[in-house]
Parts: C-alpha cells; sequence; structure tokens
C-alpha cells in the first residue's frame, strides 16, 4: 500500500499510524528474537563455551573415562542400523499407505504415528514388559540365548520404535504429490511392477528417503528415555552417549558432560540441516 | 501360453506381490510397536486390580501426576503464545537475520534431551552464568519447578511453529490486507481473520506439545534432582520405581501415560483428517 494513495490532509494521521504499526512491528520481532535466541542460542553458547573453556582438554579427559570411546561406538552404529532399517521399511510403509487400498490402512496409519506420543520412557518400559526375563516371550528368548533386554539388541529395537515415523512421514506427503499416470505409462510400455517402481518412483522419492533418512539418525543419536531403561547402561556393552553425558553431569564434571554434549551435538545438527535442505518445503519460503 | 493367460498369470502374480508387501509392513509395525503395547497392557493386566488403587493411593505418585500436569499446561501455553507469534514473524515480516532465526526453530530436534538439562544446569547450577542473579534473590531455578519448566519449553519449542508456519504461508496476505484496508486493526485482523485459518495446524501443533511435554524425561532428570514428593514428574517416578523393583506400578503408570497419548494421538488423527478435508474441499 503507497501513501501517495491517500489526500494531502490525511498524510500527517497516516504518518503516525505507520510510526505505531512501525514500532509494532519492531516490538514483535524483538519478541520472537529473544524467544527463540533466549531460549536456545543462549543455553546451546553455554554448552560449547563451557565444554571449550581450556581448549580440548574437557573433551580429551571425557574421551579417556572409561566406557567412553565403546558409547559413542554403539551410539553410532545403532543409530546408524536404525536409519538403514528405516529407509527400507519407511518407503515401503509409505508406498503401501498411499498406492494400496485395504482394510485396516487407516489403523496401520495411526499405528505408525503412534511413536510420536508415547513417552520414550515409556516405550523403555513396553519393551522391558515385553522382552523382560519375567515375560513369557522374554523367556523363551533368554532360553534360546537371545538377549534383548540389558543388550544392544535393545538399544536398537528402542531406537527403531521411536524413530518408526520420520521415513513415513517426510516420503507419503511426497508419494501422494506424484503423478500416478508416469507409473501407469511406465506399466503400459511393458515395465514390471519392480522395474516401474525402482526407474519411476524411486528417483522421485530419493530426497525424501534420505531426508527421513538423516532426521531418524539424527533423532536416534540423542535418544536416552527408551534406552536409558531397557539397556541397563553397562559400561562398554550397553552404555550409549547420552547416557554416557547423564551419568557425567550426576557425578559433576559438567566440563567433560559439555565437551562430549558439544560434539554429539554437531554432530546431529549438521545432519538436520542437510534435512531440511534435501526436503526443502519446511515453511521457510515466502 | 496364449496373451490372455499371460495377463491373468501377470495379474495373479501382481497381486501375490502386493499381498506380500501389505504382509511386510503391517508384520513389521505389529512386532515392532503393538507387541510391546501388548506387553505392557499384560503386564499391567497380571499385577491385577489391587495394584491399581495401591499404587494410585501412593501420595509420591498423586504428587508426581499432579507437577506433571502443572509442567505441561505451562509448557503448552508458553509455546503456543510465542509460537504464534515467532511463526507470524517469520511468515510475514522480512528482515536481516530472518533465515537464521528460521534455522534456530529446528536446532531443539537435534538437541540431545540430556544435553537440554546439561545446558539448563550451566547456566542457572553451580558456578553458572546465572546463578549469582538467582540465588542473591532467593529464587532457587536448579532442583525445582522454573528449571524443569524452561527445559520442558527448549524441547517443545518446535512444535507449534512448524505447524503454523506453513499454513501462514498458503493462506497469504490477502485477505489480511483486505481487513486492514476496511478499518480493523491488526488486533482485530489477527483474531477474525488469521487465527480461523490457522486454527487445524495450531490445535495439531498443541496436541504433539503436550504429548512431548507429559512424556519428558531425560532433560527434567538431570535439571530436577528427582526429589521423591517435590520434583518427581511422572516419568521420573516410573525411572525410580523401576529401579527399587516396584515393576508393578511402573507399569500402571507408564500405561495410563500412554494411554493419555494414545487418546491425543486419535484426536490429533482426527484433526488431521479434518483439515485435510478443509485444504481439499
Amino acid at each position: 500500500m503507497s501513501s501517495e494513495a491517500f489526500p494531502l490532509g490525511r498524510a500527517q494521521t497516516s504518518h503516525r499510524v505507520s510510526v505505531r504499526a512501525g514500532l509494532g512491528r519492531l516490538g514483535l520481532r524483538g519478541a520472537a528474537l529473544i524467544y527463540l535466541g533466549g531460549m536456545i542460542l543462549l543455553p546451546l553458547s553455554a554448552v560449547v563455551s563451557k565444554g571449550f573453556a581450556h581448549g580440548f582438554a574437557a573433551l580429551r579427559s571425557a574421551m579417556a573415562a572409561p566406557g567412553a570411546v565403546s558409547a559413542i561406538k554403539l551410539t553410532i552404529i545403532t543409530a546408524l542400523v536404525a536409519a538403514v532399517v528405516n529407509a527400507f521399511f519407511g518407503t515401503l510403509l509409505s508406498y503401501i499407505l498411499i498406492r494400496y487400498r485395504f482394510v485396516g490402512r487407516n489403523v496401520l496409519s495411526a499405528v505408525v504415528d503412534l511413536p510420536f506420543a508415547i513417552p520414550t520412557l515409556v516405550t523403555g518400559v513396553m519393551l522391558v514388559a515385553l522382552y523382560g526375563p519375567a515375560s513369557p516371550i522374554g523367556g523363551w528368548l533368554e532360553a534360546h540365548g537371545i538377549h534383548v533386554v540389558f543388550a544392544p539388541l535393545g538399544v536398537l529395537l528402542a531406537l527403531l520404535f521411536i524413530t518408526l515415523p520420520f521415513v513415513v512421514r517426510t516420503v507419503q506427503p511426497v508419494l501422494a504429490e506424484l503423478d500416478i499416470a508416469q507409473e501407469e505409462a511406465a506399466e503400459v510400455l511393458g515395465a514390471s511392477r519392480l522395474r516401474t517402481f525402482f526407474q519411476v518412483v524411486l528417483p522421485a522419492l530419493r530426497p525424501a528417503i534420505a531426508a527421513g533418512t538423516l532426521l531418524s539418525f539424527a533423532r536416534a543419536l540423542g535418544e536416552f528415555g527408551s534406552i536409558v531403561i531397557i539397556s541397563g547402561n553397562i559400561t562398554n556393552r550397553t552404555l550409549t552417549a547420552p547416557v554416557f553425558i547423564f551419568q557425567l553431569a550426576s557425578q559433576f564434571r559438567s566440563d567433560e558432560a559439555a565437551a562430549v554434549s558439544a560434539v554429539l551435538f554437531a554432530m546431529s545438527f549438521t545432519l538436520v540441516l542437510l534435512t531440511y535442505r534435501l526436503a526443502g518445503n519446511r515453511g521457510d519460503r515466502p | 501360453m496364449s496373451a490372455r493367460a499371460e495377463v491373468v498369470s501377470q495379474r495373479d502374480a501382481s497381486v501375490l506381490v502386493r499381498g506380500g508387501l501389505i504382509l511386510l509392513a503391517v508384520g513389521y509395525v505389529a512386532i515392532l510397536v503393538l507387541a510391546p503395547l501388548g506387553g505392557i497392557v499384560g503386564a499391567t493386566a497380571r499385577a491385577g486390580w489391587s495394584n491399581v488403587t495401591a499404587t494410585l493411593s501412593l501420595p509420591d505418585v498423586r504428587h508426581a501426576y499432579w507437577l506433571t500436569a502443572v509442567i505441561t499446561v505451562i509448557t503448552v501455553v508458553s509455546t503456543t503464545i510465542f509460537g504464534v507469534l515467532t511463526a507470524w514473524v517469520l511468515a510475514r515480516h522480512h528482515f536481516r537475520g530472518r533465515g537464521l532465526l528460521n534455522a534456530l526453530v529446528d536446532l531443539p530436534m537435534a538437541v540431545s534431551p540430556v544435553i537440554v538439562g546439561l545446558m539448563c544446569v550451566l547456566l542457572f547450577g553451580r558456578g553458572g552464568w546465572f546463578e549469582a542473579f538467582f540465588a542473591s534473590r532467593g529464587i532457587q531455578v536448579i532442583f525445582a519447578l522454573p528449571s524443569m519448566i524452561l527445559v520442558t519449553i527448549f524441547i517443545c519449542i518446535p512444535f507449534v511453529i512448524r505447524e503454523v508456519l506453513p499454513v501462514l504461508h498458503e493462506i497469504g496476505v490477502d485477505e489480511e490486507e483486505a481487513s486492514k484496508t476496511l478499518g480493523a486493526s491488526s488486533l482485530q485482523t489477527f483474531v477474525r481473520v488469521t487465527l480461523p485459518s490457522i486454527r487445524w495446524g495450531l490445535l495439531y501443533g498443541i496436541a504433539l506439545s503436550t504429548a512431548r511435554a507429559l512424556g519428558e524425561i531425560g532433560a527434567v532428570l538431570i535439571v530436577s534432582g528427582s526429589i521423591q514428593g517435590r520434583t518427581e514428574t511422572a516419568t521420573l517416578y516410573i525411572l525410580r520405581a523401576f529401579e527399587e523393583r516396584q515393576q508393578p506400578s511402573a507399569y500402571l503408570v507408564a500405561l495410563s501415560l500412554a494411554a493419555i497419548s494414545i487418546f491425543l494421538l486419535v484426536t490429533i488423527e482426527t484433526l488431521k483428517k479434518h483439515k485435510a478435508r478443509r485444504v481439499s474441499g
């Protein structure tokens, strides 16, 4: 709207209004800045400055603690395996939910979302209730030499549970937008279902699958609630990086905890940034 | 084989593939998600009704539920108000640093809850940047309610913003400008024009925030000190009951949290469908 549209006599009031509007706009902008800056940036800078106040000394001393290296290794490996499994089953699930009509499709869709709602600690408790030695299934598995509770397999199951929705929910909207005419054309031209999927559907989905996989990887790196119960936190065996940070913090070794935190955070934040690059549409485009 | 027979057998094969894929996906989800859910329901049922009455009459349990409710309500109200405000600024204002602000919104998704708790301790705990300020005014932050609310807000920041922002972009500014041209104030325009359009996205964001706030454990565990009957939330109670080998009580409280969450999820799904119908219709 341009001020030339107004007659000359009203110029003064419209000027006053625009000053007030300008102030209001600045006020809103300031509030948003303080909210995000104060709530997010400030605490993060505290972690980085505390962890690296004396260079890499704190990080080195934290990594020298027993079990530190194996905790970080276990976290990366289980998160990676969970991400790869998610890439496969997430794509499969979104394909089925979009392209097939069958009884119980809505129920399946709701169940896929369950992990978003169920508290992570409750996930851990549920897994112990099912696979713990006191339950019939857990007892049977233990008798056959398969250890879930207090074992790396339990950590992996917890991660798979909490990251189930990520790939499905990033791939689904892309697949829904995809024109089915291309697939039909491929099939009319004699391509098999499988070939159509790999040569027509998959290339279009690749960025979304990659984004969902990275996101679930990032989420799995930081997971705490479900793991703290199922893993038993055994040093050198089932201790993960977030639980290791928790142990350092509760021993009042906050410098070392901050150093390891900064490293873990840097890894997952890079992944999240990459994700949004890939996924593109996060509502941040004008 | 005649051409016709070939087509039929191809169709049979594709029906088989279809069935196989559906079976594989449903089986995976059933084993991964539904089986553990069945596990906890079974374990709680085996503990019997006496466990329910005994657990729910414990003062610690009642206090834990109350504390969780207080933290959740305060968190959801603040992230809703500031979330809508921030989404509005990100969608409607163009200024230097907007991109940075936008990237900040996603940060909490990348931070492990344990790190969130640690950050709060580094700011307000012993030797922290703001320790002296609050200590001299007699305000206890760490090992008390304020820090527990702060960390939960941090974790819930993205939900409302990420649900509302795309809707704000989608609806555009035409109606808002028309309303202002007709003489409505900014506030009137927001309440009468903008709010009704972002309603479903906002409710979805609020539901996600609520579910996350109810179940937060890692961050709260570090800042609260888990003082029994004082700073122990429902999730912290579950953790303690588990460590003290009171599994039946832990199962019951965990199941109740899961039930609330599932109720929320059903609400979310209904809202989503409502939203979808609005967009398409």
